[in-house]
Formats: C-alpha cells, sequence, structure tokens
C-alpha cells in the first residue's frame, strides 16, 4: 500500500505494509541510515526521530502512523551539522563509538524546543530514554547546556571541535 | 579544515593493490610502507615500480595540494583508536594536523601488523613504530629537499608539512617535495631518529574524533549501515539452550510469508564462539523477515547442558566452599599456622553475576561469496585475523580467500573479539547465494553473548595486633573443565594481596559450563577487583586502619614469592611504587579523610592493575533511607606513563570506564535457567535496575555531576587507556557505600542488596 511521508522536508512514497515500523522504512526504504536499531523495543532510544516537531521512537511505530506528519531525522536536523545541537556535540566531542548519538541529539533537540534553558534535571528527564552504552552522559549534558547557550545566541568557540585545546 | 574519514565503500572500489598501482603509477605522491616489510621490499614500492607481489602496506600518502593522507590501521569500536594512532604518524612526520585526512585500512595483515581492538594493548605495540613510519617519512622529504638544493640535511628543519633551509632562506612544502621522496632510499626503521618529547607538537593535544562529523550528521558509517548490490536481510535463530540442535522446525510455513526468499535449517557445530546450530531465514527486508520469524516452530533437540542455572551455579560454589579446594595456585609461608595467631580474624563470601556486553550496536556482519569464490565481509570484529580464520574454516576456504572491510562499530567491550556472526553472515551467504546483511536481535544479542562469567569467592583474612596483614586465604569458587578454566574465569597467582601477604593461600576450584564465556572490558579484573577489593576494605577495618594507609603499608613490604615466577608473570607483576603513586594522588585531590560528611554519605577508595595501567579511584556516594544509592562524585587517577597521547578520549575512556562499572554495579545480571538465559531486552527507562527478564545500562539520571579525571605522568613508556579504569570503580563504591551505612555488599548487582539504614 503506497503511503507518503513527508521527510526533512520531501515528500516520499513507499509501498510497504502499514504497520512497518518507520524505523525500517527509513533504514531500508529510504536509505536513511542515520537513525538507528538498538533494541526493537522502545527501550534504548537509539531510533529517535522528530515527528511534527515532537521527539519520538520509530522501533515500533507503524508506518501508517506517520503518514502526512513532518518527520526529521538526524540527517535532516542540519545536513551541514550546523544546528545548535550538532555544534554543541561538535565543540564538546561528544561520542564515543557514536551509535546512540543520532537518537541523543534528535531527544536533545526535542528538549530545547520545549525548554529553551533546561536544567540538569530536565536534561536528565528529557534524555533518561536514551542509553549510550559507552556512557559519554557527562559531555552529553554539558553538550545540551552549550547548544542552549549557542541557540541563544552564544558564539560557537572555534569549529575544531577540540574542548579546551591547548 | 577537520580531517575526514573514509569509509568503506558501500559500492565495490578498486583493491588496495590496484589502487597502490594507480598511485605509483600517476607518480604524484610519496607512498610509504609498512616498518614490518623489509628496506627492499619499501624501495621497490617507493621507487614508483608497480606494486608487485607481495601487497606491501601504506599508511602516508602525500599530494601536491600538500594533503597528507594517513591510513588507520586498527578496528574503530569507539575508543578513538582512527585517531590515535594517525596521530603518532603525523607528530614524527611534522605535519599540521589540519593538513591530516585520516582513511580507514581494510584487513590486511600482509600490509599492516596486528590489527586489532583489545586488551588495550595499541598504544604499547604502537606507540614506537608507528611514530617511526612517521619520522622515516619525514626523512625521505629532508632528503629530497637536500638533493634538490644541494645543501647537506643537517642544515634542514621541517614544521607543519615544510622545509625549510634557513640559511638560504628557502623552503617547500612536503606537496612540493613529494614525487621526488618518493624516489628517496627509505631509512632503516629502527634506527630513524624519533623526536624528544618536548617538541612533541600533536601528542598530548586534545584531537578531536577523525570520524565526529561524519557522527553527527547521521552518514552510514557503522557496520549495520552497509548497503551491497542485491543484498538481503538474514536473521539467524539459535537454539536458547546452547549449541542444541535442530530437531525440526516448520520451514514451509516460514518459506511462505512475505518477503521471504530462503529459510533453512544451519546444522552448526559444537564451537560456542563459531557458527552454532539453528534456522536461517532470509528475505528482502530485515523487518518481514523478523515476521516470518515470529510464524517460526523449531523442535530443539536435547542438550547436556539444559539443567544447569544460576541456582544450580550457588549451590556448586556452597558445596565447594564446604570442602577442601580442587587446587592451590599459590602458597606463601603457612596459613593455616597464622591464621590461628591472628588477633582478629574476618570471613567473608563475595559474589558476581553473569553480565552481557550489550554494545548498543547489535551484532551484524554483511557478506557477499563473489565470483571468483572469495567472500567479502563488512565487520565490525574487533578481531578481524580470528574473524577471517573463523570464516575459512567455517567456509571450507583459504584464509586469503576472505576479505574484510572494517567498519565502525557501535561499541565493543570484547564483544567483538568473538566472530560468531562473521561465520553465521558467511555460511548464511553462501547457502542463499546472495549477499546477506546478518543483523541479530536485541534478544539474540543478550542471549547469545560470550558473557562475562559469573563468580564466588570465600576470604579468610588474619590481623595481628599491630594490624598487619598477616594471613590469607582466597577460595575461588569458578567454572572450567579438569585444569582448564572457562575463558575469561579465571586468576592468576600475582592476583593482589599475593606478594605481599606472608602466609597466602590461594584456592581453585571449577564446575563444568555449558555458557559460552568471554572477556569483558579489563576482564577478570573487572570482576575480582570487587571481591578482593572488597574484602582488603574489611581486613583494612579489623586492623583498625585507614583503607589508603593500609594498602600502602602492604605494598611497601614486598615478600618473595616461594614458588619462582614464570618470564611472563614477571614481565607483568605490578609494580608497588606505581600503585602507591596513584593511591596517593586520589587521596590528596579527594580530600580524603579531610571532609565531614553527613550520615547517609560515605568516601570509599580502591586500586587496580590491569592491562598494564594503574589505578586508584576514590567514590563519595549517598544512600537514602530507603536504600537507593547516588554518586556524588568520582576521583580517578591514573598512571598509564609518560604521555597521554589524547587527552580528549584518555578522559572519555575514563569516565565512560567509570560509569560503565557504576552500571554494572547497579543493576547488571544475566541469570540462567533450564539452559538459557533469562533476560531478553533493556530494562525500561522507568526502572533503575534489571530483572528476571530484562538487563540494564547505566541512564543519564544516574550519572554523577562529575568525574574527576588526573594523570600521575612517569617515565614509563605510554600504556593503554580502554580498560585499567574501570575495576577500581565498584570496590570503592562499595566502600563509600560502608561508611555511610554501615554495610558491607558482597554480592552484585546492588539491585539486589537490602541498603536500607535508619
Amino acid at each position: 500500500m503506497p503511503i507518503t511521508l513527508k521527510v526533512n522536508g520531501t515528500s516520499r512514497t513507499v509501498d510497504v505494509p502499514p504497520e512497518m515500523p518507520l524505523l525500517w522504512v527509513l533504514r531500508d526504504e529510504l536509505d536513511l541510515k542515520g537513525t538507528k536499531f538498538g533494541c526493537g523495543a522502545n527501550r534504548c532510544g537509539a531510533c529517535t526521530v522528530h515527528i511534527n516537531g515532537v521527539a519520538q521512537r520509530t522501533c515500533t511505530l507503524p508506518v501508517s502512523r506517520a503518514a502526512g506528519a513532518d518527520i526529521t531525522t538526524i540527517e535532516g536536523l542540519d545536513p551541514n551539522g550546523a544546528h545548535a545541537v550538532q555544534k554543541a556535540w561538535e565543540e564538546l566531542d561528544v561520542p564515543q563509538c557514536g551509535y546512540c548519538q543520532a537518537g541523543q541529539m534528535m531527544a536533545a533537540a526535542g528538549l530545547l524546543a520545549k525548554t529553551p534553558k533546561p536544567t540538569d534535571a530536565d536534561i536528565d528527564t528529557a534524555l533518561n530514554t536514551n542509553l549510550c552504552r559507552c556512557a559519554t552522559y557527562l559531555r552529553i549534558r554539558a553538550a545540551v547546556h552549550r547548544a542552549a547557550e549557542i541557540k541563544a545566541g552564544g558564539a560557537a568557540v572555534g569549529s575544531s571541535g577540540a574542548p579546551g585545546e591547548d | 579544515m577537520t580531517p575526514t574519514t573514509t569509509p568503506a565503500a558501500s559500492t565495490p572500489a578498486p583493491t588496495r593493490r590496484e589502487f597502490l598501482k594507480v598511485s605509483a603509477l600517476a607518480g604524484g605522491g610519496l607512498l610509504l610502507a609498512s616498518y614490518a616489510e623489509p628496506v627492499e621490499a619499501l624501495q621497490r614500492l617507493v621507487g614508483g615500480a608497480p606494486a608487485a607481489e607481495p601487497m606491501l602496506s601504506a599508511f602516508i600518502r602525500i599530494t601536491a595540494d600538500n594533503v597528507v593522507t594517513i591510513t588507520a590501521k586498527n578496528p574503530e569500536i569507539g575508543q578513538g583508536i582512527q585517531t590515535m594512532l594517525p596521530m603518532l604518524i603525523a607528530e614524527e612526520l611534522d605535519v599540521d594536523w589540519k593538513q591530516v585526512r585520516i582513511e580507514q585500512a581494510d584487513f590486511d595483515p600482509n600490509k599492516y601488523p596486528a590489527q586489532v581492538a583489545g586488551g588495550s594493548t595499541a598504544t604499547p605495540t604502537n606507540w614506537i613504530p608507528q611514530r617511526r613510519v612517521g619520522a622515516a617519512g619525514r626523512a625521505m622529504l629532508l632528503q629530497a629537499a637536500a638533493t634538490q638544493w644541494s645543501v647537506p640535511v643537517s642544515e634542514l628543519t621541517t614544521a607543519k608539512g615544510v622545509v625549510y633551509h634557513k640559511a638560504s632562506n628557502r623552503q617547500a612544502t612536503y606537496g612540493s617535495l613529494a614525487t621526488a621522496a618518493a624516489g628517496v632510499t627509505p631509512p632503516a626503521l629502527d634506527t630513524v631518529p624519533l623526536k624528544d618529547p618536548s617538541q612533541f607538537s600533536i601528542i598530548g593535544k586534545r584531537i578531536p574524533t577523525v570520524a565526529l562529523k561524519d557522527i553527527l550528521t547521521g552518514k552510514p558509517i557503522f557496520g549495520i549501515d552497509v548497503t551491497v548490490p542485491n543484498m538481503h536481510y538474514a536473521t539467524f535463530v539459535k537454539a536458547p539452550v546452547y549449541a542444541a540442535k535442530v530437531a525440526s522446525a516448520n520451514l514451509d510455513v516460514v518459506k511462505s510469508q512475505p518477503g521471504v526468499t530462503h529459510a533453512f535449517v544451519v546444522a552448526g557445530t559444537d564451537n560456542l564462539a563459531g557458527l552454532k546450530a539453528g534456522v536461517a531465514i532470509v528475505g528482502t527486508n530485515w523487518w518481514r523477515v523478523q515476521e516470518a520469524r515470529k510464524k517460526l516452530v523449531v523442535q530443539w533437540a536435547d542438550h547436556p547442558t539444559s539443567q544447569q542455572s544460576s541456582a544450580a551455579f550457588a549451590a556448586k560454589a556452597k558445596e565447594f566452599f564446604a570442602s577442601a579446594p580442587q587446587r592451590t595456585i599459590r602458597n606463601d609461608g603457612d596459613f593455616d599456622a597464622a591464621i590461628k595467631t591472628a588477633a582478629k580474624v574476618v570471613e567473608a563470601e563475595y559474589s558476581y553475576p553473569f553480565i552481557n556486553h550489550a554494545t548498543l550496536e547489535p551484532q551484524n556482519c554483511t557478506a557477499r561469496i563473489n565470483a571468483d569464490g572469495t567472500c567479502e565481509m563488512w565487520t565490525t570484529s574487533q578481531t578481524p585475523q580470528g574473524g577471517r580464520g573463523l570464516v575459512a574454516s567455517t567456509l571450507g576456504i583459504k584464509e586469503d580467500q576472505v576479505v574484510m572491510h572494517m567498519m565502525r562499530a557501535g561499541g565493543g567491550f570484547g564483544r567483538r573479539l568473538y566472530n560468531e556472526p562473521l561465520a553465521e553472515a558467511a555460511f548464511i551467504a553462501r547457502e542463499a547465494k546472495v549477499p546477506v546483511k546478518l543483523i541479530w536481535t536485541r534478544e539474540d544479542d543478550m542471549q547469545h553473548d560470550q558473557f562475562r562469567p559469573g563468580g564466588f569467592h570465600k576470604f579468610t583474612g588474619g590481623v595481628d595486633a599491630n594490624g598487619k596483614l598477616i594471613a590469607f586465604r582466597n577460595h575461588f569458587a569458578t567454572f572450567g573443565n579438569g585444569e582448564r578454566f572457562a575463558s575469561s574465569a579465571d586468576i592468576g597467582p600475582t592476583e593482589y594481596p599475593a606478594r605481599f601477604v606472608p602466609n597466602l593461600r590461594m584456592d581453585v576450584s571449577m564446575m563444568p559450563l555449558g555458557v559460552p564465556t568471554g572477556a569483558l572490558r579489563a576482564p577478570r579484573s573487572n570482576a575480582l577487583s570487587f571481591a578482593f577489593q572488597g574484602f582488603i576494605d574489611e581486613c583494612a577495618e579489623a586492623a583498625g586502619k585507614d583503607p589508603i594507609q593500609f594498602r600502602i603499608d602492604m605494598l611497601k613490604a614486598e615478600i618473595p614469592p616461594q614458588q619462582p615466577y614464570t618470564p611472563q608473570q614477571q614481565a607483568q607483576l605490578m609494580s608497588a611504587e606505581r600503585i602507591i603513586g596513584v593511591l596517593e594522588m586520589a587521596r590528596d585531590v579527594s580530600g580524603w579523610g579531610k571532609t565531614t560528611l553527613p550520615k547517609g554519605t560515605g568516601m570509599g577508595v580502591a586500586f587496580y592493575y590491569s592491562h598494564r595501567g594503574y589505578f586508584a579511584e576514590v567514590v563519595q556516594a549517598t544512600v537514602s533511607k530507603a536504600g537507593v544509592v547516588k554518586v556524588d562524585k568520582v576521583w580517578a587517577v591514573g598512571d598509564v606513563g609518560s604521555e597521554i597521547i589524547n587527552p580528549n578520549h584518555a578522559e572519555q575512556q575514563v569516565q565512560g570506564a567509570v560509569l560503565d562499572a557504576m552500571g554494572q554495579a547497579y543493576g547488571q545480571e544475566i541469570t540462567f535457567t533450564a539452559g538459557k538465559a533469562d533476560q531478553g531486552n533493556f530494562a525500561p527507562a522507568t526502572t533503575t535496575a534489571g530483572n528476571a527478564s530484562n538487563f540494564s545500562l547505566l541512564r543519564i539520571r544516574q550519572a554523577p555531576p562529575v568525574v574527576e579525571v588526573h594523570w600521575k605522568k612517569t617515565t614509563y613508556p605510554p600504556t593503554g587507556i580502554g580498560e585499567p579504569a574501570m575495576p577500581p570503580l565498584i570496590p570503592a563504591l562499595m566502600g563509600a557505600i560502608w561508611q555511610a551505612t554501615g554495610k558491607r555488599v558482597r554480592q552484585l548487582p546492588l539491585s539486589k542488596v537490602d541498603l536500607k539504614w535508619s
């Protein structure tokens, strides 16, 4: 059954069963591999994207429920990495293996859209659903605060991505 | 400009050999081959001749635009090695990091030495050789400039990819010299001079992750992201009881499901780290294949291990502790006599569970059988060499018929030292006659890990009237057959406090095991540290001594061994001096003993030596009256030698190891019932620990606000950092809990321990 999706601003039509999870449609039908499979059970958050601006998981979400909605994946957050969250993540060099980070950044961007100046507690609540097996949580927390600053007009600290380069 | 990676292409790329030929024939640049090759072979390559047999490794390519491409040879699993090894080459080549591009190598043992991610070995084994590769390149460029300008090499200097002749005010970029340098005879690698550390301009700097931008923009760089033409998707259903065979399966029903192209039984082998028995389902879409899997009904044949269980393991350990040990691996002085003279005797039993590696990227592999009979693989293996051997033996082909592309791995932690997914993908691809991407479900990954084995320890310690530990015994109930320990279930005769107690006995009893086990980050040490350092704390309490001073006093009085150490043991002996160094620094930076803490808050300490690294950690934790533990702060002090090559990643590895250990302590456990693992997926975010059906990873809410990382620089050559920061954390946390509540934790995970206080 053809289903039309609006992904990263572009209209895309896929012919898949309506119950196929959006994650696998994104990855294997639309070749958007940035959104990750981690658990298939809404437990890890690696598959987080924005649906109508709200961070949501996609590994169990039937594609039919996303038809017509505005979907943003990590590839569309900013393709050049210029979104405040990507810039903050780059400044602080947050990732270790990097596998969860698309989900972390989408969750962080979702938080900042609602809460421009989050506290540590706000961050912990919003991102508690996103597992990082490498446990980069300290840099994630710092990067969300930094992204809030950048969004509010704070200048980026160079483009080298090196925190406190000496 | 930021260096970027070129991940292995998803479309067929020129082979390395073609690539070498093209580069050499084009004549536009310098290719510098490996230190592993004889000089004549180097000359042949850099002399511009088309690459002949044997294939040569190439680490450096410099083009006319002064861009320097450096090959990163090792598997990248998040430890930052793709950044660090090229830093070593770039340092001695004397280029600006901004002009460097990084290319990930494919697996090729004819070109690259030791392409492995394990044992925190990359730093100690590459520290000198990779620098020599860079230094040799610089020497060739200098020679080319000297010839061009008719001046002696001794009058030339380099900086940031430029050669200078100050006397005549001339300069030339490496790019402009590269073609000429390619004709220079390379220097002998073992005598090429290296920089004095005071001259380092890249080593010691916070260099960003090479693939950072790709990660942040969602580029398809991980193993699971690979796509090849006509690729099919596979799932492989293995017996829940390890290595049980398939008795029957409703393959016809499965084959009739939409999108399914193949379904077949795999007879498999008895190798628990190889191709096990199961049912393969192949189709045009991974989700379709999972839907079809729901219709699969398999009857598994009976298997001898179908009765094993965690409860039975614990019961067997109790039996062992009530009996004489099976064997004694160290016996210094006379424990039995000394314990009778002790002023105080402490006895305790410690135990810890099996746990899962739980890499966030599930095990996966893409395999294609090519027309020439080769098996081409896209893998996240930490041991591609082992993977190649396993695939070759599984398919009955030669090792050089296995071609491997090394993709970025979504976490390793030791899981990808084992290569079952490679054997499965290769076998399924050959049977189905289509390229396949095999992806394990999370449940497959949880139940078919090479688990960190659980273990049981009975300790007896005796202190004399002066508070000195004079007698110590450990009876370790573990797993294995005959005298052979199960993988990662072993212990050695130098485990601390061995060497530092005059009357000491280390006993072992082993029960058989039918569960696959293996190395998890800081193997053995991650578990033994909890038990041994925990009990040492109890001995310190019995002695009425400060836990740090008690340890330092012991470390200052080494006892000669009754049995001489083997050369290997001798080479790996912990240095008491270096441990004392990190303990003293941890005491200083944490304000140990100088802080008045409220009731319910405590500080604990532990040290550990593993993988050549020395770490001491102090934890401050608060336990609520309801028994909920919260870590307030951690101070980690490490001695890994004279240089922290990339402080950016070294700090990440320490903080990651500390938090990883916290996650283990809080709620990680795999249990077995009727021969199979009980846990299937991650615990929900609403919980703080695993349970009978779920496995927990640390979540951000459980992460402390601060983990301070301090380096104790010493004069020793640099060693690795991926593992040694992990072991001290758990016992240090238990020390903090004891100070906060008066309760000793002797069993993990904490979720099973009652810590309520009033």
